[in-house]
């Protein structure tokens, strides 16, 4: 983009994991049959009133904290009315001119440089419902509705103008996922919808301090389609600009398959939201020490604990932002170093074999089946000798597979056992030779005794030697 | 007489049906009636009173409610057809309370569509009566609940108030009617209007009905953030004592220009009585006045834009038959299910909150009605209750005023501004001229219902209560009256 620089800015809606809705109790259950979660006042049934979920309020702080926002003392709710099926309402309660929060930030790294992004506002509003249509929404006979989202409660959060390319909008959108996942107020799964993004840019000639005319951009359901829509709308305004055209404001739809973004509306069809003040919710007076209370629950953040990592267990500033991206992979991170107490070692199997296979298998660290005791016992393996690193790959694979005890794989699954009855035999008979007593207890009927030879062959051949084998060949001797 | 068993709950209930047998053909102040389940709710009170287990005074007490509350399994229109086989799967609050107080439903009554109109000529089925004069409206949008109670086809009535709602049919009617504080009843399960101004009140026969009435009905409710967190004062235990030292206040800008010769007769009796009754009447002066119609006519329809956008035919109520996509179905349905003054509304209110309009239009009416609310509090510095007529006109007749809506509007300009204000007003019958009742109105400050309830009741120990010709001679259709100092109804004050 010689010459030119973008000036880009993110919407995104992320879904608070609460366990009822934002105006009724309603359940928020993500998958549930449809319109299995409804009730007459998430319906908008004639009649019905919305109370605001005093736990949608509290998580929505702790998400503005987090993001360094200010929190408003006083702050209300509006209405933002367009027609559209999957609004039980027709309008959506939502917060116009008196958000919650305001005038927060972020700090993203982009090679290797830290820029801090401006978060202009946070507000409180309700999900709408989803539209399930027959084909394709230009040919479908009809459409059907699905309003267990319907009142699922939403935060937005507003970024200012700050980004200047697409890989600073997606570290800031994977920051910002990070941050809200360490609060525990949203999951962040773009794939569920439950954390989404819209992106406004325009460009201008370097230097320049004016704005460009900008686009919008949705339909974003990745960090990969983050990127390329911003690449491809980007050097596509720039070459608008050098023909010699104008941008036109509107809002385009990025078309995944065909890797370009569309016109979706122009300025001209834009809805007029006639916002105005809810009235059927009294104004929310949001009291400090309840603002402190929240404060105090917030939990070690990103950047703070990958300072932490990086001082207190010794790991490159790229290792320790590796662990700390999210919550649950930093927990199992420390969870391993207390069965396993040597950082650098536990960091390069998380972060390379064990975050292979989970990426390969779309598993998460939280459904991992190698529970970090068992990687403690693994890496404890190789240390003594008993495998080799290079097993401890193909065993970690097993362990993944499994869920099972990694000695207890070594020792039945045979993963570097000895089968060979040649190699074995030597062994066995060097401990029988080396416990005549234990061989004199066994001949008189003592079946425990051969266990203990039994250990005595695992432990010479290091675990290596296949217990069947060593217990046939014992018993054929001892007969 | 129920409490003690002169007169059973079923009996009193064949008594009111066997009035809707005779009357309701040429009245229609009901849209449903709901014989068989109001039967089982008189069985039921009448169990509970041989027990000897009473709820509350409204036991047995046959009632009715305006088609905009909601009822379980009982069809709430709204006097609408975009609404006409809608049947709520939940009560409104208000609703529930009254079956938790033991009283019997006996159905839905006609009104304006979605309340908007002051004649119930609004209603998308047919107008209501009013039982002094078939000729005339019942006045509205709560003319069938006012209308029912004026002809013995129920004991006491709900109806709802969002300009004059309530105040304006009780007027037209000979009955009272009052709007609470706004908070003081929830507003759960009412269908909007507007909901910054929609209130739901009692309409009844007597000034104590209508106390014992708004008791049962009042209180916080969860389910509505609005209403307002207060001990419900038994209202009808200090009805009697009196008006000695009472302050009120007249504002001028009600009693002037535009009211018609009659009503102001009326009004100026009643200033005699209350200062023979040892109050002292006063002129006053509500400066912003002349600005509470156009507010009101910028807020109310901004809201119920808004409140009125969920009837596309998507989930409930009327659809259009035939539609190409969702769009033609939004605006057929919609074209189909409205009627003309619910549309006229609509493009009033959403035209007010477009974008370039909002602050001259919405923004502005919400200012105005900020010093409308000052004009109250500063008259209430000065005196107890302000008194008003309820309506500048008595009952007008039928097609009177359809072609004219600014002409209609105008029959609120007496009751708009206490909805503004949202503070409590109640209509008491305070005489008759040319054989039709007239209304006044007291208002008072926040929560002082009882107070309104207690002046208003002092009214009525004077000029009596007013029995329409209807209810006196159900079988006579003509317009002759009869005011009486007396009980008018079958059903005593000791209930």
């Amino acid at each position: 983009m010689s010459g030119y620089e973008a000036v880009i800015g993110l919407e995104v809606h992320v879904e608070l994991k609460t366990r009822s809705k934002i105006f009724c109790s309603s359940s928020t259950e993500f998958g549930a049959d449809p319109n299995s979660h409804v009730c007459p006042v998430c319906l908008g049934l004639p009649g019905v009133l919305p109370v605001v979920n005093r736990q949608v309020v509290a998580y929505a702080i702790k998400a503005a904290l987090a993001l360094n926002c200010e929190i408003a003392g006083f702050c209300k709710f509006d209405r933002k009315n367009y027609y559209y099926p999957d609004m039980p309402k027709n309008y959506q309660i939502s917060q116009y001119d008196l958000p919650l929060a305001r005038n927060g930030y972020l700090e993203i790294d982009v090679d290797g440089r830290r820029k801090r992004v401006g978060i202009v506002r946070l507000h409180m509003e309700e999900d709408t419902g989803k539209l399930v249509h027959q084909g394709t929404i230009t040919t479908t006979p009809y459409s059907l509705v699905d309003y267990n989202r319907a009142g699922v409660p939403l935060i937005e959060i507003v970024s200012a103008p700050d980004l200047r390319t697409p890989e600073e909008a997606r570290a800031y959108m994977e920051k910002l996922r990070s941050v809200i996942q360490y609060t525990g107020v949203s999951d962040c799964r773009m794939e569920e919808g439950s954390l989404r993004c819209d992106a406004n840019v325009s460009v201008r000639p370097i230097g320049s301090r004016e704005l460009g005319v900008k686009t919008e951009i949705k339909n974003l359901n990745s960090f990969r389609s983050l990127q390329r829509a911003l690449a491809y709308e980007i050097q596509r305004q720039i070459e608008v600009l050098e023909e010699g055209g104008r941008i036109v404001q509107e809002t385009r739809t990025w078309d995944e398959a065909r890797e370009v973004t569309l016109t979706m509306r122009t300025k001209e069809e834009a809805h007029d939201y006639r916002y105005f003040p809810e009235p059927d919710l009294v104004p929310l007076v949001i009291d400090r020490a309840w603002v402190e209370e929240i404060r105090r629950t917030l939990p070690e953040l990103p950047d703070a604990r990958r300072t932490r990592f990086m001082e207190q267990y010794g790991l490159s500033a790229y290792d320790a932002g590796v662990l700390t991206a999210t919550r649950e992979m930093a927990d199992y991170f420390e969870e391993c170093l207390q069965h396993y107490p040597e950082p650098k070692t536990v960091a390069n199997w998380v972060m390379g074999d064990l975050s292979r296979l989970l990426n390969a298998a779309n598993v998460e660290i939280t459904a991992c089946r190698v529970r970090p005791a068992q990687l403690g016992q693994m890496l404890r393996l190789i240390d003594r000798g008993i495998i080799s690193g290079k097993i401890g790959k193909s065993l970690l694979e097993e362990m993944f597979a499994s869920g099972r005890d990694p000695e207890e794989i070594v020792r039945e699954k045979g993963l570097v056992q000895i089968t060979d009855e040649g190699a074995l035999v030597a062994v066995v008979d060097e401990v029988i030779a080396a416990n005549p007593k234990v061989v004199e207890d066994y001949r008189k009927g003592k079946e425990k005794a051969l266990g203990f030879l039994v250990g005595q062959v695992m432990k010479a051949t290091k675990g290596k030697a296949s217990p069947e084998v060593v217990n046939r060949l014992l018993r054929e001797r001892l007969h | 007489m129920l409490v003690k068993r002169e007169i059973g709950a079923v009996e009193l209930l064949q008594a009111v049906l066997r009035r809707i047998d005779e009357v309701e053909d040429r009245v229609r102040a009901y849209i449903t009636v709901t014989r068989e389940e109001a039967l089982q709710q008189a069985r039921e009170a009448d169990r509970m009173l041989s027990r000897g287990e009473v709820a509350s005074p409204l036991v047995g007490i046959p009632v009715a409610l305006k088609d905009n509350l909601c009822t379980i399994g009982v069809r709430t229109t709204c006097a609408s057809k975009i609404l006409y086989n809608f049947v709520p799967p939940y009560d409104a609050t208000v609703v529930r309370r009254l079956r938790d107080a033991g009283a019997v439903l006996v159905g839905k009554t006609n009104m304006d569509e979605f309340a908007m109109g002051s004649s119930t000529e609004n209603s998308a089925f047919f107008p209501t009566r009013n039982p002094w004069d078939l000729g005339r409206v019942p006045g509205g949008s709560s003319g069938g609940s006012a209308a029912a109670v004026a002809a013995g086809e129920a004991v006491m009535a709900l109806g709802s108030d969002t300009g004059g709602s309530i105040r304006q049919p009780a007027a037209f009617c000979g009955v009272v009617g009052l709007k609470p504080t706004y908070g003081a009843v929830s507003r759960y399960g009412l269908v909007a209007f507007a909901s910054s101004l929609d209130q739901i009140g009692p309409i009844t026969r007597d000034v104590e009905d209508c106390a014992l009435l708004l008791r049962a009905i009042a209180g916080h409710d969860p389910l509505d953030t609005t209403s307002a967190r207060f001990e419900v004062p038994d209202y009808a235990s200090s009805l009697e004592d009196g008006l000695r030292g009472f302050r009120v206040g007249v504002p001028r800008e009600y009693a002037g220009e535009g009211i018609d010769a009659g009503v102001r007769d009326v009004l100026m009796r009643v200033i005699g009585l209350l200062e023979e009754m040892g109050a002292v009447v006063e002129e006053t002066t509500l400066p912003h006045t002349p600005y509470a119609l156009p507010c009101y006519y910028l807020i109310a329809p901004a809201e119920a834009s808004s409140n009125l956008a969920r009837y596309d035919g998507v989930r409930y109520g009327y659809r259009t038959r035939d539609a190409e996509d969702v769009v033609d179905m939004f605006m057929k349905t919609r074209s189909e299910g409205f009627g003309p003054e619910v549309k006229r509304r609509i493009m009033l209110g959403t035209y007010a909150l477009s974008a370039g309009y909002y602050d001259a239009y919405y923004l502005k009416a919400l200012k105005v009605r900020t010093l409308i609310k000052g004009d109250f509090d500063r008259a209430f510095e000065d005196y107890d209750v302000l008194l008003a007529p309820t309506s500048p006109t008595p009952a007008f007749r039928l097609g009177e005023k359809t072609a004219d809506p600014l002409q209609m509007y105008l029959s609120d300009v007496c009751t708009l501004a206490v909805n503004l204000a949202g503070i409590p007003a109640i209509s008491v019958p305070g005489g008759l001229a040319d054989g039709l009742p007239v209304g006044v109105q007291f208002i008072g400050r926040p929560f002082a219902e009882g107070m309104l309830l207690r002046v208003a009741y002092c009214v009525e120990r004077r000029v009596g209560t007013f029995m329409a010709p209807l209810a006196r001679d159900p079988a006579a259709a003509g317009c002759a009256y009869h005011g009486s100092g007396g009980d008018t109804a079958g059903r005593g004050k000791d209930g």
